[in-house]
C-alpha cells in the first residue's frame, strides 16, 4: 500500500528523492501548506532570503558551483507577485542554461481564471523563459511532475523547469507513488554524434593548419574538462573562452588563450579571426563574442558541437554539426583525431600575445605604482592574492565584470558564477549567497559595482542569518560604470542617468553588523584584502576606484571582431575617486 | 528567398500545447500562414499541419525549435516530399436569379458543392490544394464573394508505412 498523505509533504519526500538538500524561497498566502510540512523535513535546509529575485539566483548560483555533482539548484516562492520576483532569476539561470527547479503557489484549482487574490498565470508569464513548465491541480500528480521537472532540467542542454502548485493540491490527500521511470516521448535530447559527421570533422581538422577552439559553458555543464583538454594537446589548438567558458581550461596551460569577444584581448580575437578552423565546443556564438556576423573569422571552417540542435546555424552557418553530449561526443572523436603539431601558428599567436602586453596598462600603472587605484588593478590583486585558495567568484554585470572576467585568471571550472546571455545587474551578492551554502568550506568573493549591489543589497542580511563566509567587494565609481562608458564613447559624453549618489557602504554594512572598510589608496590594498580574508562571516570592501575609467579592449557591436579600440599605449589620465559629489 | 514550408507535427494532447507552439512562433518571429491541429488514431496525440513562410536556411531551425518543446514528440519538414495537401473552404457569394446557373457549373467543374442557398447568396463547399482554392475563389470574384473561410491545409505523406507519424511504441516507428 503506498503511503497516503497531503500534496504539501508528497513534495518534500519528492525533492528529498532528487537529492534537494537545500531550497532557496520565500514564504506566502499560496504556497503555506508546503512551508507548514517543511517543518517535518529538517534534513533539508531553507535559506529565506530577502526578495524572491535573490531566491532565484542563489539557487542558479548553487546549480551551477555543484554542476559536477550533478545537483538542480530549487527556488520556491508563492502566487502573484512572489512568482513574478522569480522572473528576472528565472529568465537569467534560462538564458545561461543553468539547471534550477522552480516551485511557486497557486490559487486553489477552482479559482484558477477568477482574478482571486495574488492570482497570476504563472505558466503563462514564464513559458517563454523556462525549458519547461506544469501547472498542478492534483495531489496525485506531484511525484511525476517533480521526477520529470528535474529530469528536465538537468539533461540535455539544462535549464529552468517551473512548477505551479494549485493551494488545493498542497492541501489535498493522495497516495505517494514515486515513479519508477519518466515517460516523455516528446523529450529525448541527442547523446552520441552520427559517424559521418565525425569523419568529416575528422578530415577538417585534419586539413587545418591554424585551428582554434571556442570553449563554451557547454564545456563545464558537461564536465567536458578532460577531453578539452585532450583534445587540445592532441592537435596542438589554442583553446579561446566565452565568458561562462572561463575555467574550462586553466590560463596557466600554454593552450589557453582566454577570453573572446567584445572584451575579450586583441590577441584571442586576432587568432579567431585569422583561424582557419574554429571548433566551437558548447557556445551558442552570441552577438557578445561575435562581433559583425558578415566579418566573423572569415577564412575559418567550422565545426559545432552542440547538444542543442537549434543551435546549430543559427548566427553562424557551419560546416559540420557534432550533436550531442559534449563529453560523449568528444571521447567518441578524440581516437580518430590525428596528432599534431602548428608551431607557426603558435607563434603567430604568441607574437599578437606579445603586442597585447604592451599595452597593460594596469600592469604598468602598478609597476609604477603612480595614478588612482584603479578598478581592474583591485581584481589583479585580488587575484594574486588568492590564486592558491580555489575561491569561487560571483559577479554582477559591467565594467567590474568585465575587469573579474580580464584579470582574474579562473584556475579551475565552476568557480566563476556571473550572468552572461541576460546580463542581469544585481546577480553578484545573491549569487554569492547560493555559492557559499553550495561550498561551505571555500572562500566566496562577490564581486559588484556601486550600481548592481544596490539592487539586490538586502542580501547582506540573508548572509549574515545564515553566516556565509562572504566577501563584498565593491568598485565604487558612483556611475553606472558601463553605461557611461558607452555615453562617453558613442554619445559624446552625454552621461544621462548614470551617476549614482551612494549611501555610505561601510555604515550600510555596520548597519548588518557585517564588518567593512573603505579603500581610496593602492597602499591599502593589501590590508584590507588579508583583513577580509580573516573575517569569518561576511565582510565588505568599498573601493574607490576613477569614475571615468573605462574597459579596454573593446569590440563594438557593429564592428568586425578584429577591429578593437585598444588599451591606451600610455595610461590615461584619470580623475581620482574622491571628486566633488560622491559620498564621504 | 521566403517560400510556404509545411510541418507535420505530432505533439501530446495535453492542455496548454497550443499555447507552447504558438508562443514559440511569435517568440522566435516565425510568419505562420496556415496552422491546424486535431486529434489522430492515438488519443494521446493530436496532430498539426503548421505553413510557414519562410526561407530553405531557417526551416531546421524551425523544426529544431519545434523538438525543443517538450510536448512535440515528432517534426518532420513534408515541404519537398510527395504529399497528399488538402484545405477545406466555404464560400459565399451573392446569388442573383440570372447567376445561379453559372455558379453551379464554376462549383461543379471544381467538384464543390452547393451546401447553403438563401434568396440572395449561394455557400459553396470546396475542397483540394489551396491552389485549386485559390483558383475558384479567383473565378467566383465575378459573382461577387461575400465571405470566405478556410482551414489551412491538412498534410499527409504519400505512400505506406514508411514516414507515417506514430507515437514512439505504438507501431510504426
Amino acid at each position: 500500500m503506498p503511503p497516503r498523505m497531503t500534496g504539501a509533504r508528497m513534495l518534500w519526500e519528492s525533492l528529498i528523492r532528487e537529492g534537494v538538500e537545500v531550497v532557496f524561497g520565500y514564504p506566502g498566502g499560496s504556497i503555506m501548506p508546503v512551508y507548514d510540512a517543511l517543518l517535518d523535513y529538517p534534513q533539508v535546509r531553507h535559506v529565506l532570503t530577502r526578495h524572491e529575485q535573490g531566491a532565484a539566483h542563489a539557487a542558479d548560483a548553487y546549480a551551477r558551483v555543484l554542476r559536477d555533482q550533478g545537483k538542480v539548484g530549487v527556488a520556491m516562492a508563492t502566487s502573484g507577485p512572489g512568482a513574478t520576483n522569480l522572473t528576472t532569476g528565472i529568465a537569467t539561470a534560462f538564458m545561461d542554461s543553468s539547471p534550477v527547479v522552480f516551485i511557486t503557489g497557486q490559487v486553489s484549482a477552482e479559482y484558477l481564471g477568477t482574478d482571486a487574490f495574488q492570482e497570476t498565470d504563472v505558466t503563462g508569464v514564464t513559458l517563454p523563459i523556462t525549458k519547461h513548465n506544469f501547472l498542478v491541480t492534483r495531489a496525485e500528480d506531484i511525484p511525476r511532475v517533480v521526477r520529470e521537472a528535474f529530469y528536465i532540467a538537468r539533461t540535455g542542454r539544462p535549464g529552468p523547469v517551473l512548477i505551479d502548485l494549485c493551494k488545493n493540491a498542497q492541501n489535498d490527500e493522495a497516495d505517494f507513488v514515486w515513479p519508477t521511470e519518466v515517460q516523455l516521448p516528446g523529450y529525448r535530447p541527442p547523446t552520441r554524434a552520427d559517424e559521418a559527421a565525425l569523419a568529416e570533422a575528422t578530415r577538417l581538422l585534419a586539413e587545418a593548419q591554424r585551428p582554434v577552439i571556442l570553449a563554451g559553458q557547454g564545456v563545464l555543464m558537461s564536465g567536458a574538462m578532460p577531453e578539452l583538454r585532450a583534445l587540445a594537446e592532441k592537435a596542438d589548438i589554442p583553446v579561446a573562452m566565452t565568458l561562462l567558458g572561463l575555467g574550462s581550461l586553466p590560463l596557466t596551460h600554454p593552450l589557453a588563450l582566454g577570453m573572446m569577444g567584445m572584451h575579450g584581448e586583441y590577441f584571442v580575437n586576432m587568432a579567431i579571426q585569422h583561424a582557419d578552423l574554429l571548433i566551437a565546443l558548447g557556445m551558442r556564438f552570441d552577438d557578445r563574442v561575435t562581433g559583425r556576423l558578415e566579418a566573423y573569422a572569415p577564412h575559418a571552417r567550422k565545426i559545432h558541437v552542440e547538444v542543442d540542435p537549434a543551435e546549430i546555424n543559427k548566427n553562424v552557418p557551419v560546416d559540420v554539426a557534432l550533436l550531442g553530449d559534449l563529453k560523449t561526443v568528444l571521447r567518441q572523436w578524440l581516437p580518430r583525431v590525428a596528432e599534431a603539431q602548428h608551431p607557426a601558428w603558435r607563434a603567430q599567436i604568441q607574437a599578437w600575445r606579445e603586442d597585447t602586453r604592451q599595452h597593460d596598462v594596469v600592469q604598468k600603472a602598478r609597476r609604477n605604482g603612480r595614478g588612482p587605484l584603479r578598478g581592474a588593478e583591485v581584481i589583479q590583486r585580488i587575484w594574486e592574492t588568492t590564486a592558491n585558495d580555489d575561491v569561487i567568484i560571483a559577479t554582477g554585470v559591467g565594467q567590474h565584470q568585465m575587469w573579474t572576467a580580464q584579470y582574474y585568471r579562473f584556475p579551475q571550472p565552476y568557480r566563476l558564477v556571473t550572468s552572461g546571455g541576460l546580463g542581469t545587474m544585481g546577480f553578484g551578492l545573491p549569487a554569492g549567497v547560493g555559492a557559499a551554502v553550495a561550498h561551505p568550506d571555500k572562500e566566496v568573493w562577490v564581486i559588484e559595482g556601486d550600481g548592481g549591489f544596490q539592487m539586490t543589497q538586502a542580501e547582506m542580511a540573508t548572509a549574515v542569518q545564515e553566516g556565509l563566509n562572504i566577501k563584498i567587494v565593491i568598485l565604487n565609481n558612483n556611475y553606472l560604470g558601463m553605461v557611461r562608458q558607452w555615453q562617453e564613447l558613442f554619445y559624446e559624453r552625454r552621461y544621462s542617468a548614470v551617476l549614482l549618489h551612494n549611501p555610505d557602504f561601510v555604515k550600510l554594512a555596520d548597519a548588518h553588523g557585517i564588518p567593512a572598510r573603505r579603500v581610496t589608496e593602492r597602499r591599502e590594498v593589501d590590508a584590507a584584502l588579508a583583513f577580509a580574508r580573516e573575517q569569518q562571516g561576511p565582510v565588505l570592501l568599498e573601493f574607490r576606484v576613477p569614475p571615468e575609467d573605462n574597459v579596454f579592449p573593446m569590440v563594438t557591436t557593429s564592428d568586425p571582431l578584429h577591429e578593437m579600440i585598444r588599451r591606451p599605449e600610455e595610461e590615461p589620465h584619470v580623475e581620482r575617486a574622491d571628486w566633488a559629489g560622491a559620498a564621504p | 528567398m521566403t517560400a510556404p514550408h509545411t510541418f507535420v507535427v505530432l505533439v501530446e494532447n495535453k492542455p496548454g500545447v497550443l499555447n507552447r507552439v504558438a508562443s514559440l512562433f511569435r517568440r522566435r518571429n516565425y510568419n505562420i500562414h496556415s496552422l491546424n491541429v486535431g486529434t489522430t488514431q492515438d488519443p494521446r496525440v493530436s496532430r498539426m499541419t503548421i505553413v510557414v513562410q519562410t526561407t530553405p536556411e531557417k526551416a531546421p531551425l524551425i523544426e529544431a525549435n519545434l523538438y525543443k518543446l517538450v510536448n512535440v514528440i515528432d517534426v518532420q519538414d513534408v515541404t519537398d516530399r510527395p504529399t497528399v495537401r488538402r484545405e477545406l473552404a466555404l464560400i459565399k457569394v451573392r446569388a442573383p436569379q440570372g447567376m445561379r446557373t453559372e455558379i453551379i457549373n464554376l462549383a461543379s467543374v471544381f467538384r464543390a458543392n452547393i451546401v447553403d442557398a438563401t434568396p440572395e447568396t449561394m455557400t459553396i463547399e470546396v475542397t483540394g490544394t489551396p491552389e485549386k482554392v485559390d483558383s475558384l475563389i479567383e473565378m467566383l470574384g465575378a459573382a461577387d464573394v461575400v465571405e470566405v473561410v478556410r482551414t489551412g491545409v491538412l498534410a499527409m505523406t504519400r505512400g505506406t508505412i514508411e514516414g507515417a507519424r506514430h507515437l514512439p511504441g505504438a507501431g510504426g516507428r
